[in-house]
């Protein structure tokens, strides 16, 4: 595309083309003033007008429009990572705007934004080098421009605030008037990145860039797609997990207001309606009989007995150091416990869908999706039309943690529009969401440790039987017996021991599982930071004592700790029936310790009245976003921690909606505080997801202080605590 | 056919009665800002002013809202920001965005019938669930629109 046209009316103007759909855009009141706009998706053109390279474009008034190659799901990557490369670009932030990178230029033009898929939180971590280079090679482009145009040399010229200046002569240009030059430079060599002593922006607050169309319902999520002639589909999974629509009675709803079509559908059958509501309705009302096979003779009772009994082995050794066997026979004193969490849902607040319009030739899909790249594929591969020919337009997630990692509704909806050769948007109600989740896993851990005569761990043995993630989502077989993510926090567990042993058996069950905010840290850690309570509690030490002791030599811990316990207030007295508890955690490059202030009345209902977090990852981009996402983490665990619990009975979910489904509100949210002690060096840590992991042992370890009771199973709400 | 009163506007819409006004919002008219969230007034996502007053949508049939005054959040702050979504910005609240639309709702009515809400109203009141964990700054949030209010 050589013509320069408008990003929205090229692509209004194709579809007509292809086939008379036009996309409707509601212009928004604040459209010109937000640095996002309600449609956050970005061009199809494999290149643009005004492009520096695929990251940057110069529009001629001076507006920075960056592309983002990770999806916005709250984390504020959108503007954590526009920072990044305007560290670099030496622009004005207050004129950056920012649009989601095209999946299919990254399929087409050798995967030039990297890897879209955004999880572990990995954004910052893994593309901040590449998006300070794209910002450094950009602003040396548009300086050589300068520097050609005044016949100077382009190190006697400095580009600052969105502009390049010749101060020996006084000269200067907006980056607006030299795009066009700066797209043609060809660099002999690739500019050096900052290092960040030389930061400007990054490190500083940063009000995020999606606020204000978040404050106003005209941000557009994959639910708000609305395009001409669009039908509505409502999907009905079969209950049990693995099973098959044998029939259905179509007869039952055909005459219904508004029917269109009932399609089968991956695991499934789907009612297509002029509505949603009605399509929903509809979808409620069809007699379905379901081939629910061997697994509807399940529940969660037996799996609990399967992975209790699987920790007597055999198991498959994960992390070894030293001799433990030998330790712990040799230790005076053994202490050992049973740890226990249920399967969790993610439940976003935004329940799954995708819009698909398929043709033979082209596949356009509206969703919300952590992994534009693999919808891409996955939309290709099921419509059977050549990816270079799709186009995944990725909306603002509402939520993701990490749910929307693999789209099982973006496959139900592409089989509907190609069964019915309409644009569909496919839509499941928060029933099908909750019971047909792919789940954090249940597990079960046996931790063992030996204590000296001075109380201190001579030899740690931990056992964990848990679902593996990698079978169940089909991405192998992990056949060596061990998944790092089944093993996090246990393999590197940072406390001094002389002898170490970890071993592991992934042990899946039809319930299908996958990556939830924290992945295996979410149990482990819960394992991990309890046991060393308890050991604390056996050595007749300070919890805070105890870890500072088992934590010598690793500097960047004890100085959390130490932070920690100073905001927190360690050791200060509280009201009888409140405690504090304490938990550290390292998971996804950051160190995150957690106090929570914990309050058990006498009936036995926990409060959490405050939490107080200090923060190790290294580096900040955006203060405020780690706060928010701190703040986040926090409540995600704690709801878990007190609610969460998906149970299995006949092979099907038991748990359907947040009557049953509970999620922490207001009324259950303690105050919460980030502190920083950040060792810097050549850390940078992710930030999305390690405040979650020591909520859960921090609120269990103040109960025990409080109740005398420890807490080995999850959730509390299943605990006796009254007195 | 219904007559509806939207945003100020008046809807004649050909519709089963007992269609709920939720997706009378989205499907039928297109303001898409009222979200489904759970479908049994659990979560408050789709919150609205029904007469003035925070109601759950996806709870209340078309027929039920004939003759009174339904108001979305495309229509709080139609003519300039709504001293809630001002505060929400001052804030900075949002995450994934998805249930703010509701909350903000949910708090523009709490203030309209109480203009200095306390932490113990706030906690009986403002029940929409976030699961981004945006509760502490919703709560900073409602007091700032409180003072923002009365300047």
């Amino acid at each position: 595309m050589n013509a320069i046209v408008s990003r929205r009316s090229f692509i209004a103007a194709s579809l007509s083309a292809a086939g008379g759909l036009v996309v409707m855009v509601a212009i928004p009141r604040f459209a010109s003033a937000v640095p996002l706009g309600p449609e956050p998706w970005g061009p199809e053109e494999l290149t643009t007008a005004n492009e520096v390279n695929a990251f940057v474009v110069v529009e001629p008034d001076g507006t920075i429009l960056l592309r983002i190659a990770k999806s916005e799901m709250g984390q504020g990557v959108m503007t954590s990572l526009a920072m990044i490369v305007a560290e670099e670009l030496e622009c004005d932030f207050a004129k950056v705007k920012v649009e989601y990178a095209s999946a299919t230029r990254n399929f087409m033009d050798g995967g030039v934004y990297g890897d879209m898929q955004t999880g572990g939180s990995s954004s910052v971590r893994r593309s901040r080098v590449s998006l300070q280079q794209a910002g450094a090679s950009a602003r040396a482009r548009l300086i050589s421009a300068a520097a050609t145009r005044w016949g100077v040399a382009p190190i006697a010229c400095v580009a600052r605030g969105g502009s390049v200046f010749h101060e020996a002569s006084g000269r200067s240009a907006v980056y607006g008037q030299l795009v066009g030059d700066a797209a043609n430079v060809s660099l002999r060599e690739e500019p050096a990145i900052k290092t960040p002593e030389q930061f400007r922006l990054i490190g500083q607050r940063q009000a995020r860039l999606d606020t204000p169309v978040k404050v106003t319902g005209a941000a557009k999520f994959g639910i708000d797609t609305r395009l001409p002639g669009m039908v509505y589909a409502a999907v009905a999974n079969c209950p049990v997990f693995g099973g098959k629509a044998k029939s259905y009675d179509e007869a039952a709803i055909k005459n219904k207001r508004g029917f269109i079509a009932v399609v089968p559908v991956e695991n499934g059958v789907a009612v297509v309606a002029d509505r949603f509501w009605r399509a929903k309705e509809m979808v409620a009302a069809l007699p379905i009989v379901w081939d629910e096979g061997a697994a509807a003779a399940t529940d969660s009772e037996k799996f609990r007995a399967d992975y209790r009994a699987a920790l007597d082995g055999p198991l498959t050794n994960a992390a070894k150091r030293g001799d433990a066997k030998s330790a712990l026979a040799a230790s005076p004193k053994i202490v050992e416990a049973l740890y226990e969490v249920p399967h969790l849902a993610h439940a976003p607040m935004e329940p799954l869908n995708a819009t698909v319009h398929w043709r033979p030739d082209r596949i356009d899909a509206w969703i919300g999706t952590q992994s534009a790249d693999a919808a891409l594929k996955l939309a290709a591969e099921v419509g059977g039309v050549d990816p270079r020919n799709v186009f995944i337009h990725n909306c603002y997630l509402g939520g993701g943690f990490g749910r929307r990692a693999v789209n099982d509704e973006l496959r139900q909806a592409v089989q509907v529009s190609k069964a019915i050769a309409k644009p569909v948007k496919l839509v499941w109600t928060r029933e099908q969401d909750i019971q047909h989740d792919r789940y954090r896993p249940q597990a079960a851990l046996r931790l063992k440790a030996g204590l000296g005569a001075d109380g201190m761990p001579t030899a740690f043995d931990f056992r964990t039987a848990v679902g593996s993630i990698t079978r169940s989502l089909g991405w192998g077989a992990a056949s060596s017996g061990v998944e790092p993510s089944a093993v996090e926090g246990l393999s590197n567990v940072p406390y001094l021991a002389s002898a170490l042993n970890v071993d592991c058996l992934l042990k899946n069950t039809h319930v299908p599982v996958m990556f939830w905010r924290s992945v295996g840290s979410s149990q482990n850690a819960f394992a991990v930071e309890s046991f060393i309570d308890e050991l604390a509690h056996a050595a007749g030490k300070d919890p805070l004592d105890y870890r500072r002791a088992l934590l010598a030599g690793k500097p960047d811990f004890l100085a959390v700790l130490d932070k920690l316990a100073d905001k927190g207030e360690w050791g200060k007295a509280l009201p009888v029936g409140s405690a504090r508890g304490l938990a550290i955690h390292e998971s996804f490059g950051t160190i995150v310790g957690e106090i929570a202030e914990v309050a058990v009345s006498k009936s036995g209902e926990v409060r959490v009245e405050r939490v107080v977090a200090c923060v190790d990852c290294g580096h900040v981009v955006n203060p405020l976003n780690v706060e928010m996402q701190i703040e986040s983490a926090v409540l995600y665990g704690l709801t878990a921690a007190l609610f969460g619990e998906i149970t299995i009975k006949k092979g099907a979910v038991e748990q359907g909606n947040f009557d049953d489904y509970q999620i922490a509100r207001m009324a259950d949210a303690p105050t919460i505080e980030t502190h920083f002690a950040l060792s810097g060096g050549g850390k940078w840590g992710g930030i999305g997801e390690p405040g979650t992991p020591p909520i859960a042992p921090a609120i269990a370890n103040a109960i025990f202080t409080i109740t005398g009771k420890r807490i080995r199973s999850l959730p509390l709400k299943n605990a006796a605590l009254g007195a | 056919m219904l007559s509806l009163s939207i945003n100020g506007q008046a809807h004649e819409l050909d519709i089963e009665p007992e269609t709920p006004v939720l997706w009378v919002l989205r499907d039928e008219i297109g303001l898409t800002g009222t979200k489904f969230g759970c479908g049994i007034a659990q979560c408050g996502a789709c919150t609205i002013h029904v007469d003035g007053v925070a109601t759950r949508s996806c709870q209340f049939s078309a027929g039920d809202a004939v003759g009174k005054r339904i108001l979305t959040i495309e229509g709080l702050g139609a003519a300039h920001l709504h001293a809630v979504q001002t505060a929400w910005i001052e804030n900075d609240v949002p995450q994934c965005g998805y249930c703010q639309s509701g909350q903000i709702m949910a708090a523009a009515s709490l203030l309209a019938q109480n203009p200095s809400p306390s932490d113990a109203d706030i906690d009986a009141e403002i029940t929409n669930i976030c699961r981004c964990g945006t509760y502490p700054r919703i709560r900073a949030a409602i007091h700032r629109a409180a003072a923002l209010a009365k300047l």
